[in-house]
């Protein structure tokens, strides 16, 4: 199969490429850009007029709900979105049920992730057994069955001779170390930033000190082990600051950016709206505004959607009753370039925080449009509007603060190792 | 966003906060509970104003002054009062929320008065019944969780006006639990807009919820200084599952340093009022002196409550 897309612009952060030129793919690898490669026939085309044409989207942070949580969501729900969404490449969280804590469940996932229009998926393996923060997991197995990090999803690992000593394995066989940066005792009960929000409408709060607290003692840890520590979906500027500081003395750390912490802050809790209680919670205005700077100067490395699919019955609930989380994988792309576009940014820089830095943390080839690489591509047109609502979202997963509004962005074709795993050109 | 306490023609539709309750709606609900309280004076304390609507009192956490108040209220105007503990029926045999009220709204359901553990859970149903097309079910919050408790806050502010008549010269103190208490924060919202001069909280730290100030409060860590000169003091209860253990050593030690004493109010206006939204700990956070003594206006607070919450009922279900 030889596919042309043609007319489009295309950006490839990964070898600096913004310019419009056709992409040549043939048996599932990029054959060519720009220049048509010696004897190409064509056997299918697609129009990318008025479209980008970018490396398939890399996302560090996407549940799919299998096994465990079938009620939520699907292997065959999510992955419809992650295609929808232009992401042919996404992490998942080790908090299913049972936890990704044996290599049986890790080969059992990867197993029905095969089919060609799925997205490829990374399993982040449990660091310790049931995420209990006790036992060590089998890493060299689990990395074997295909565990790409160890990681403890949004539970933390309170015996901190128990983190030590989890780091150390780790980083003895070089496995990297995914972590969410949260205080298991200042988070306790917590619903929602520890502000003025939560003050006026009577929620318990997260003090940003529940990130920086757990940010010293896992850096700290990581001074001690040379673990490989990627920090998870940072929410404060000062936690953030702690990081660049970190770097500055030495210590090698990579953090991401939950897509949403973008764009909202406490206020969009509005009247206890559910759909805003997130995991970490949305902080303070002055937060985010930090986050926003920070991923624009790269010291947030990549942004993901944290996309996490929650049935409605555990959200139409009192806001300290209903379950962290909401769905992303559709909103990355028009949420990242709506940051783009205020922030004023050239969009391969802006294109490059979710395909080629999200893709180095991963250590895997992918994010890339280069000769020879599998050829995951998204073509989306950057002008069309993308309006959010039940109908239009193909995660199982309704449950976003963005419900009833309009963004712009909107994917026109997902291709997975050449494979046309999504068309949106019509609809 | 709308407040969805009022309606498109900002007029009350449910009783949810004092928050962004409009002046003139507090007021007029101040001035609608005169009257009801001289009916109560009378010896057929009956008003024909609610006859024939159905009233749920939705008790999902344990009260027995609030629920019985707003159950008087109903009655005295004439309405069917229906009282369920939730915690003792369908909540313990796993119902939801939204389906309990699913079920009571069948049963033609005029109005939802409402306690809940959980901040907000009044605002879901509210929000319920309006994307249900059921807008015509009014929800009175009986108290939300740490959030509001919006009759106490304006049987409060009758009380202040009773005794004070002019909110603008007024300083207020606060005294106590602020970080859990509705109680506090739906004073504060209500004297904020009738523009009292100052608002003092008294508290330790570990009972101040973050950024207090915010809610245009001042804020004092010793009851000696934050009472001086005050016009109206307003205690709030202290659970008794704070009195030790991270938030407080030990309720003496909280009486010592926080506890209304004789003394201590002496440091107040002379005319000062002392008010408890109830019930009290004596020798917690308030001395039986002062408790009893001649500042206190704590059991007129019960009775203005009934006319409060009758005018509130009334206003919202009433018709015109």
């Amino acid at each position: 199969m030889k596919i042309q897309i043609s007319n489009g612009r295309v950006i490839d952060p990964a070898n600096g490429i913004d310019r419009n030129a056709d992409v040549f793919i043939a048996d599932g690898v990029i054959a060519g850009v720009g220049a048509m490669p010696a004897g190409f026939e064509a056997n299918g085309s697609l129009d990318a007029t008025g479209c980008i044409v970018c490396p398939g989207l890399v996302d560090l942070s996407a549940r799919l709900r299998e096994p465990g949580f079938e009620y939520r969501a699907t292997l065959e729900s999510e992955m419809a979105a992650a295609a929808a969404g232009g992401v042919t490449s996404l992490a998942c969280p080790p908090d299913t049920d049972p936890p990704l804590d044996e290599p049986g469940l890790v080969e059992m996932l990867k197993h029905r992730a095969r089919l060609p229009e799925f997205a490829h998926v990374y399993p982040v393996g449990a660091l310790t057994e049931k995420l209990a923060g006790v036992n060590l997991t089998e890493m060299a197995e689990l990395a074997e069955a295909g565990c790409v990090a160890f990681g403890q999803a949004n539970t933390a690992i309170v015996d901190t001779q128990v983190l030590w000593r989890a780091m150390q394995y780790a980083a003895t066989f070089d496995f990297p170390v995914w972590m969410q940066a949260q205080d298991a005792f200042l988070a306790k009960l917590g619903v929602a930033h520890d502000g003025e929000v939560a003050t006026r409408l009577g929620l318990a709060g997260i003090p940003v000190a529940a990130e920086t607290i757990a940010l010293a003692t896992i850096l700290q840890l990581v001074r001690e082990t040379g673990a490989r520590i990627h920090l998870t979906r940072i929410s404060s500027a000062v936690g953030l600051e702690m990081i660049v500081a970190a770097r500055r003395s030495g210590i090698s750390a990579t953090c991401d950016v939950a897509v949403h912490h973008l764009h909202l802050c406490e206020h969009d809790i509005g009247y206890f709206d559910p759909h805003a209680r997130l995991d970490p919670p949305l902080r303070a205005q002055s937060d985010r505004e930090a986050l926003r700077r920070g991923l624009a100067d790269g010291s947030i490395n990549a942004v993901c959607s944290d996309h996490t699919p929650v049935d409605d019955d555990a959200k139409q609930v009192p806001f300290d009753e209903a379950e962290p989380g909401a769905t992303g994988l559709e909103l990355l792309l028009p949420l990242t370039l709506k940051w783009a576009d205020e922030m004023k940014l050239p969009l391969v820089q802006a294109l490059a925080r979710i395909t080629s830095d999200p893709a180095r943390i991963l250590g895997v080839e992918a994010g890339t449009l280069g000769i020879g690489t599998a050829a995951d591509v998204c073509v989306f047109d950057p002008q069309a509007p993308y309006p959010v609502n039940r109908a239009t979202l193909k995660s199982q997963g309704k449950n976003t603060p963005f419900l009833g509004l309009e963004l712009q962005g909107r994917v026109r074709g997902t291709l997975i190792d050449g494979h046309l795993a999504y068309d949106g050109s019509w609809s | 966003m709308r407040n969805p306490q009022l309606n498109p023609h900002g007029k009350l539709q449910h009783l949810l906060t004092t928050e962004g309750l409009p002046r003139d709606v507090i007021l007029a609900i101040l001035d609608a509970a005169a009257p009801f309280a001289e009916v109560a004076e009378r010896e057929v304390k009956k008003l024909p104003l609610l006859r024939g609507k159905s009233i749920f009192n939705l008790f999902f956490e344990n009260s027995t002054r609030t629920r019985t108040t707003f159950e008087i209220a109903a009655k005295r105007l004439s309405a069917d009062v229906i009282n369920l503990n939730i915690n003792t029926s369908s909540a313990a045999k796993g119902e939801t929320l939204l389906d309990t009220i699913d079920n009571l709204s069948a049963m033609q359901a005029d109005m939802f008065v409402v306690r809940h553990a959980s901040s907000g859970a009044p605002y879901l149903i509210a929000g319920h019944l309006a994307a249900t097309g059921r807008e015509h079910i009014h929800v009175v919050n009986a108290g939300d969780g740490r959030h509001a408790h919006p009759t106490q806050g304006l049987l409060d502010m009758y009380t202040i006006r009773h005794y004070k008549k002019d909110f603008t010269e007024l300083t207020v103190a606060i005294v106590g639990d602020v970080l859990h208490s509705r109680v506090a924060r739906s004073q504060i919202h209500a004297l904020t807009t009738l523009g009292v001069a100052e608002i003092r909280v008294i508290a330790p730290r570990t009972l101040l919820p973050t950024d207090v100030e915010r809610l245009g409060v001042h804020v004092f860590h010793n009851v000696e200084e934050g009472l001086q000169g005050v016009d109206v003091v307003m205690m709030l209860r202290l659970q008794n599952e704070r009195m030790q253990g991270a938030l407080l050593p030990s309720r003496q030690e909280y009486f010592k340093s926080y506890g209304l004493t004789p003394e201590r109010l002496a440091r107040a206006k002379p005319d000062a009022i002392v008010m408890h939204p109830g019930p009290m700990n004596r020798g917690v956070e308030i001395d039986s002196a002062v408790a009893d003594g001649s500042h206190a206006v704590i059991l007129p607070q019960v009775t203005f409550g009934i006319a409060v919450r009758m005018a509130v009922m009334s206003m919202l279900a009433g018709g015109s």
